[in-house]
C-alpha cells in the first residue's frame, strides 16, 4: 500500500464540501440541544405538570438508546409514517439535536442548583417576580458556568454527526467513502477524515479547557 | 418483512456464543488499554508518555464511527485480511474507550495522595512496587464509579448499536442484491452466515 | 541508652556536608553541615518554614538536594562514586541507602489498603527479602511491643489517630533502620493521645541503637530524650547544644542568635 499524495490535493475539495456539512449539523444541533435542553431543565425544576413525567421520560428513553438506532426510526419509520418531506440533513440536525437536548437538560439542572440558596432567598427577600428571579437572578449566574460543559457535548456531538452517514447525509465521512469508492484511495479518504475530526476536535477542546479554567475563577 | 425476521433472529443466534465471546474480550482489551496509557501518561520517560498522550488523544480525537471505517476499509489493505464486522467493532471499542479509559485511570491514580507515595518509599519499595502494591489498589476504587456504568452499560448498548448496524447493512444488501438478480432474471445467491465467519485469514 | 558519645563514635552516622536546597527561587537549607553521630537522638526546633522537615525528607529521599552531599553510614545518600566523581544515584543505590533510614510521618501514612499486620509485614517482605512467616512473627512482637496487638486485622481507618501512629512506628521498625526519622509525629494527634505515643518513643529510644532525627514541638519530649537539640531558623543551625543548656541557659547573651532562640523557646513553652 502506498501513500498517494495526489490523492490527498485530490479529494480535498470533495472531503472540504463534506466537513462544511458537518460543521453545519453539529452548529445546528447544538443550538437546538442548548435550547432545548434549557427548556426542559426548566419544565423539570418548575415540575410542570404532566409536561415534567413527559420529559422526563422521554429523557430517559432517549440516553439508554443509541443515537444511530434514533436516526433510522425517525427517518425511515416517523418521518414517512407523519408524511412531512423531512431532508436527511434537516432529519440529522433534529435527532442530533434532540438527542443531545436531553444530556444538555442534565446540565443544565446542575448548573441551576449550584446556585447557592441564598441568592434565592435574596431574590425572595426583594419581593422579585418568579420570572424576574429566573431571567435577572439564576440563568445569568447558572449559563457562563455550564458553558465549558455544554461546549464538551458539541465536541461529542461532533464526533457523532458521521452517523448520519447511513441516511445519506452528504457528511465529512460519507465523501470520503464516496470518494474512497469511485478512485480506490481509501487509505487516503479515510485518513485524512480522521485528521480532519482531530484537529477541530483537538483545538475545540484546548478551547473548552481554556474556558473551563476561566469560568473556575467566577 | 417477516422473511427477514427470521433472517435477523437465525443471525443473532449463530452469532451469539460469539457475540458474548468478544463483548468479553472488547472489555478486556478497554481494561487493559486504559491501564496501559492511563500509566503510560504518568510514566517517568518522555518517548512513552507521549506515546500515551497521542494515542489517548488520535482515538478520543478522531469520530469513534470513522475509527470504525477505517479498521473495516483501510486495516484490510494493512494487514492483508479481513476483520468481521463484530470484530472490528470490538477493536474499535477497545482502543476508543481505552482512549478514555486511559484518562480515568491516570485521573485515578493522580487523586491518590501524595502521603501515599512517600510512606511507600520510606518502605523502601521499588517503583513497581510502590505502583502496584500501594498506588493501584487505592486507585481502583476511585475508578469504579466512571469505569463501573461504563463498561457495563455502554458496551451493552454499543455492541448492539454495532449488531444492528451490521444487520441494516446486511439487509439493505441483501435486498438490493435480489432485486437485482430479479431484474435479471436470476435466483438470489445461497445465504451466508455473516456473523460467525471471516473472509479469509483469521482474526 | 543513650551510647555513650566517646565509646561508640567511628565515624558520623549522618553528616551533611554543605547541603543546599532550593524550591524554585526559594532558598530552604543553605550551606548546612552538621553530624549525628550513631546512637544519637537529635531533635530539631525552629519556627514552621524554617527547614526542619526538608532536612528529613532530604534524608528519606522524598525531596532532591540542589547542592552538596549527604552521607548515611559513611555512604553517600543521593550520589553514587564513578570514576572519583559524585554522581546522582540511581533507583538502584537508592533502594539501597533506604535499608538504613526509616520514617514516621505527622499524617501516619499507612496504606488504607492494607491491614494492620500487612502494612507492617510487606515492607520486610519486598524489600529485605524476608519471608511472610518471619515478617509475620516480627510484626506481631512489634504491634505487642506498640500495645496493639488485638488490632492485628483492623484496617487503618478503624484505628484512632494515636494506634494509628502507633502502627506506623511498628512499621518503620520492621525494616530495622539504623537511622528513625520522626517529622512531627504528635501534631496530628488529639492532645489526650499525644503522652503515649511519646513515651513509645522515649521507650524504644532508650532500649535500641537507632540514631534518631526528630522534628517537635513538643518541648518537653526534647528536653527528656534528646542527646543533642539543633535549632533552625531560615535554613540555618543558629542553635546546637545538649538540651539542658539550650533549654534552661538564664544567662543574657547579646549574641542575637541565642536571642532567636530564646524568642522562640518563649514563644512555644507559652503556648504549650
Amino acid at each position: 500500500m502506498v501513500w498517494d499524495r495526489g490523492a490527498v490535493s485530490d479529494s480535498f475539495p470533495l472531503l472540504l464540501a463534506g466537513l462544511v456539512v458537518t460543521l453545519e449539523i453539529t452548529v445546528l444541533g447544538s443550538l437546538l440541544a442548548y435550547v432545548l435542553g434549557l427548556v426542559f431543565a426548566l419544565i423539570r425544576r418548575l415540575r410542570v405538570p404532566v409536561l415534567n413525567q413527559a420529559v422526563y421520560l422521554f429523557v430517559e428513553f432517549i440516553r439508554s438508546t443509541p443515537l444511530l438506532v434514533q436516526v433510522f426510526v425517525f427517518f425511515w419509520v416517523l418521518q414517512p409514517a407523519v408524511g412531512l418531506p423531512i431532508s436527511a440533513f434537516a432529519s440529522g440536525v433534529i435527532v442530533i439535536g434532540v438527542h443531545y437536548a436531553c444530556y444538555t437538560s442534565e446540565v443544565y439542572r446542575a448548573g441551576i442548583e449550584a446556585i447557592p440558596q441564598g441568592q434565592w432567598e435574596a431574590a425572595t427577600a426583594l419581593n422579585l417576580p418568579r420570572t424576574r428571579v429566573w431571567s435577572g437572578v439564576i440563568l445569568p449566574q447558572s449559563v457562563p458556568r455550564v458553558v465549558p460543559a455544554l461546549g464538551n457535548y458539541t465536541i461529542s456531538m461532533f464526533k457523532e454527526t458521521p452517523l448520519l452517514l447511513a441516511i445519506g447525509v452528504q457528511d465529512l465521512l460519507n465523501r470520503a467513502k464516496e470518494y474512497g469508492a469511485e478512485t480506490f484511495s481509501v487509505t487516503e479518504a479515510y485518513t485524512m477524515a480522521g485528521a480532519f475530526f482531530l484537529v477541530i476536535s483537538y483545538v475545540a477542546s484546548l478551547l473548552v479547557r481554556r474556558l473551563e479554567s476561566r469560568v473556575g475563577q467566577l | 418483512m417477516s422473511e427477514n425476521f427470521g433472517v435477523i433472529f437465525s443471525s443473532i443466534l449463530d452469532g451469539l456464543t460469539t457475540t458474548i465471546w468478544a463483548t468479553l474480550g472488547g472489555i478486556a482489551l478497554t481494561i487493559v488499554l486504559a491501564f496501559a496509557a492511563g500509566l503510560g501518561m504518568l510514566s517517568r520517560w518522555l518517548a512513552v508518555r507521549w506515546l500515551a498522550r497521542i494515542y489517548v488523544e488520535v482515538f478520543r480525537g478522531t469520530s469513534e464511527v470513522v475509527q470504525l471505517f477505517w479498521i473495516f476499509f483501510v486495516l484490510p489493505l494493512l494487514v492483508g485480511f479481513r476483520l468481521v464486522p463484530l470484530f472490528a467493532g470490538i477493536l474499535v471499542l477497545g482502543l476508543n474507550h481505552g482512549a478514555y479509559g486511559g484518562e480515568i485511570v491516570r485521573g485515578a491514580v493522580q487523586s491518590v495522595p501524595k502521603a501515599q507515595h512517600e510512606g511507600a518509599i520510606a518502605c523502601n519499595f521499588s517503583p513497581a512496587q510502590r505502583m502496584f502494591r500501594v498506588i493501584l489498589p487505592q486507585a481502583v476504587v476511585e475508578m469504579m464509579p466512571p469505569f463501573g456504568p461504563d463498561i457495563m452499560v455502554i458496551y451493552g448498548v454499543e455492541l448492539a448499536f454495532y449488531l444492528v448496524l451490521a444487520i441494516l447493512i446486511t439487509i439493505v444488501m441483501r435486498a438490493l442484491e435480489s432485486a437485482g438478480a430479479k431484474r435479471i432474471g436470476r435466483m438470489p445467491p445461497p445465504r451466508t452466515k455473516f456473523l460467525a465467519k471471516t473472509q479469509g485469514g483469521g482474526v | 541508652m543513650s551510647v555513650n558519645y566517646e565509646q561508640s563514635f567511628n565515624g558520623p552516622m549522618i553528616q551533611f556536608d554543605n547541603v543546599v536546597k532550593r524550591f524554585g527561587q526559594l532558598t530552604v537549607l543553605e550551606d548546612l553541615n552538621f553530624d549525628v553521630a550513631p546512637g544519637e537522638f537529635v531533635t530539631l526546633i525552629g519556627p514552621s518554614g524554617s527547614g526542619k522537615t526538608t532536612i528529613l525528607r532530604l534524608l528519606m529521599t522524598l525531596e532532591k538536594l540542589t547542592e552538596g552531599t549527604i552521607y548515611v553510614g559513611g555512604e553517600p545518600l543521593s550520589h553514587l562514586h564513578k570514576d572519583d566523581k559524585l554522581v546522582e544515584a540511581n533507583e538502584k543505590h537508592l533502594r539501597e541507602a533506604r535499608k538504613k533510614i526509616g520514617m514516621v510521618f505527622q499524617q501516619f501514612n499507612l496504606f488504607p489498603n492494607m491491614k494492620v499486620l500487612r502494612n507492617i509485614t510487606e515492607a520486610p517482605v519486598r524489600s529485605l527479602g524476608r519471608s511472610r512467616d518471619e515478617a509475620e512473627k516480627r510484626g506481631s512482637e512489634l504491634l505487642e511491643m506498640v500495645g496493639l496487638s488485638d488490632k492485628v486485622d483492623a484496617h487503618p481507618s478503624q484505628l484512632s489517630g494515636g494506634q494509628q501512629q502507633r502502627v506506623a512506628i511498628a512499621r518503620a521498625l520492621a525494616m530495622e533502620p539504623k537511622v528513625l526519622l520522626l517529622d512531627e509525629v504528635t501534631s496530628a494527634l488529639d492532645p489526650e493521645l499525644v503522652t503515649g505515643v511519646l513515651h513509645l518513643l522515649k521507650e524504644i529510644a532508650e532500649t535500641t541503637d537507632i540514631t534518631f532525627l526528630c522534628v517537635t514541638h513538643e518541648m518537653q519530649f526534647a528536653r527528656d530524650v534528646s542527646d543533642r537539640v539543633m535549632m533552625f531558623d531560615s535554613g540555618h543551625v543558629i542553635e546546637d547544644a545538649h538540651p539542658d543548656k539550650l533549654f534552661t541557659d538564664p544567662d543574657p547573651d547579646p549574641d542575637p542568635d541565642h536571642e532567636r532562640t530564646r524568642e522562640f523557646l518563649h514563644a512555644v513553652l507559652d503556648r504549650g
